[in-house]
């Protein structure tokens, strides 16, 4: 084990041989992701792809401290991960703001949570929501918002934390295509300048490279690394505009040649279940 | 007209409503007809009961609507035979009221902690199961015993009756959680206690509050029985002092009370559910329609 103490090349995040096994009702163990191996350095954007259900979300439940690792070391800001980690923010697929607190409410959550007084922290939250740009809906309930605006008040909710490892699973990936990019531009816009490590699952391809500096790509369940792609995109990046250019082609086909046998296996897979 | 059955979609920016207050809105469309051919129903079947005594069947035992509204003022001006009509009621109702306010904590309080405990959840369900089998309206006969003909003994029994409806309520209420809430705030810092307060207790609100409404019901039961039971005031002694002297106006005046005591006291749960769950989408037919 080499443990590098300097700060500037500690890895934010750190997964060394992580396994996680899932006990199931017939008494078989599920295995959902094996020997997982990634370091991700501070202020660094990784994307995570993988065929659908292959064990992505789990890379971010260990990371998270939600579920603890059946094997292997899990590290935040060179620590194990023993519990939620402080300095992590996660956002989820589902909606998982209180439907019964208002956006104010919800976005100053994190702050109350930590003991803030309620006046600083309502300030607080109120910057956050203007810069998200919902500015005028500090009193609304989350289902008088479209599905867009809930992700604006999610994505506030998480960033007010400033937490240095920002943990993404498949967080736009109910919204339409048009509201995604906005949303995908907005998450650059607000990330960009934080030096948060960033971790976000997808299984689109063109939202993984849009976003990120590095490219992790999965194999079919149990999920380990099969493939890791660096992105010399310039930034800032538009997401309407970057998948046009030659060099996001390239890499597209490059990645996506990598994932197809994955996908492939897993669908093979899947047919077979069914026949 | 019309306006009324899209209230709920023009509001939604502005003030929530639950679902109950939607359907009332839905049933108010045609105020003027529903409430004529209520008050036409209400007419035929009071008229026909009274014309029937007068002719046909015994009023000895069936009594007449003008009989009982005859004891019901006699009640109200000279008294009943228990003292005035004011002490049974304020009997009765203190009985049921802080059975129902200890059963309510106590059934909430206990299910959340079973309901987000898995170990103690398991332990606890053969005893809380067999519990709720025990007929427990008998229970008021046991209570009279240990604790005399006194307001404790009513207190007791409406309390069990309310214990356990709140009971498995909340404790589903805590189960039915969605997980992702509960890994979002423990995420964003939540101790047990924020957790519990922020999260599992608004969560289980509506289950607990659909208790409620059957449980002050219960209340009411519980008291009344009790007093059945042997009691020195309240409305089920009324009742079953009616039913000594073969009293059937006195039975169906005491019955009367007690519904307007029941309805006055849902009208309030509802008040409540309203303030608690204004959060909440108008209804799930109006918010698809948005």
């Amino acid at each position: 084990m080499t443990q590098i103490h300097s700060t500037g090349s500690r890895p934010a995040i750190s997964l060394n041989g992580a396994t996680k096994r899932f006990g199931t009702k017939d008494g078989t163990p599920f295995t959902a992701i094996r020997d997982v191996t990634l370091d991700v350095a501070a202020g660094e954007f990784v994307s995570i792809v993988g065929p659908t259900g292959c064990g992505k979300s789990t890379t971010l439940s260990l990371v998270s401290g939600l579920e603890p690792a059946s094997e292997g070391t899990v590290e935040v800001a060179g620590q194990p991960v023993t519990g939620i980690p402080d300095g992590v923010g996660y956002m989820f697929q589902a909606d998982a703001v209180l439907p019964w607190k208002n956006v104010l409410d919800n976005v100053a959550l994190g702050l109350r949570y930590r003991g803030v007084a309620r006046r600083d922290a309502d300030e607080r939250a109120r910057a956050w929501i203007q810069r998200v740009g919902l500015a005028g809906f500090e009193d609304r309930y989350p289902h008088q918002l479209s599905g867009g605006m809930r992700k604006r008040v999610a994505m506030a909710q998480s960033l007010i934390t400033e937490p240095s490892v920002l943990l993404l699973d498949e967080p736009f990936g109910a919204l339409d295509v048009q509201t995604r990019e906005l949303m995908q531009d907005e998450l650059l816009g607000l990330w960009s300048g934080t030096g948060a490590a960033c971790v976000f699952v997808t299984h689109d391809l063109t939202e993984a490279i849009t976003l990120a500096d590095r490219v992790v790509v999965m194999t079919a369940g149990p999920a380990t690394v099969k493939d890791i792609v660096s992105v010399d995109l310039p930034r800032p990046r538009s997401a309407e505009e970057i998948r046009l250019t030659p060099d996001f082609i390239e890499l597209y086909k490059r990645i996506w040649d990598s994932l197809r046998e994955e996908v492939e296996i897993t669908r093979a897979r899947g047919a077979s279940r069914v026949a | 007209m019309s306006h009324d059955t899209i209230t709920p979609v023009v509001t939604e920016a502005g003030r929530a409503k639950p679902p109950t207050m939607t359907r009332k809105r839905a049933g108010r469309r045609r105020p003027w007809g529903t409430y004529a051919v209520r008050v036409a129903l209400v007419v035929v079947w009071l008229g026909s009961w009274e014309l029937a005594a007068r002719t046909v069947i015994d009023p000895f035992y069936y009594s007449m609507p003008s009989k009982v509204w005859q004891r019901l003022v006699d009640w109200f001006t000279e008294g009943t035979s228990q003292g005035s009509i004011w002490t049974n009621i304020a009997a009765t109702l203190e009985e049921a009221v802080l059975g129902f306010v200890i059963g309510t904590l106590a059934g909430v309080v206990l299910g959340v902690v079973l309901g987000r405990s898995r170990f103690i959840a398991d332990v606890l369900a053969p005893f809380i199961k067999g519990a709720n089998a025990i007929p427990r309206i008998v229970l008021a006969s046991l209570f009279v015993i240990w604790f005399g003909l006194g307001m404790s003994s009513k207190v007791a029994t409406a309390f069990v009756l309310v214990f356990f409806a709140v009971f498995f309520n909340s404790f589903q209420g805590a189960r039915e959680v969605d997980r992702v809430l509960v890994d979002n705030s423990r995420i964003l810092g939540a101790s047990r206690w924020q957790l519990m307060r922020s999260v599992i207790l608004p969560s289980a609100t509506s289950w607990i509050l659909a208790s409620m409404h059957v449980a002050f019901g219960f209340a009411l039961i519980g008291a009344i029985v009790g007093e059945f039971t042997g009691a020195d005031k309240g409305l089920g002694l009324l009742i079953n002092h009616a039913q000594g002297n073969f009293d059937a106006a006195g039975i169906y005046a005491g019955m009367l009370i007690t519904t307007v005591l029941a309805l006055v006291a849902e009208w309030l749960i509802t008040q409540l559910e309203v303030r608690l769950t204004s959060w909440r989408p108008p209804s799930h037919t109006a918010s698809a329609g948005v």
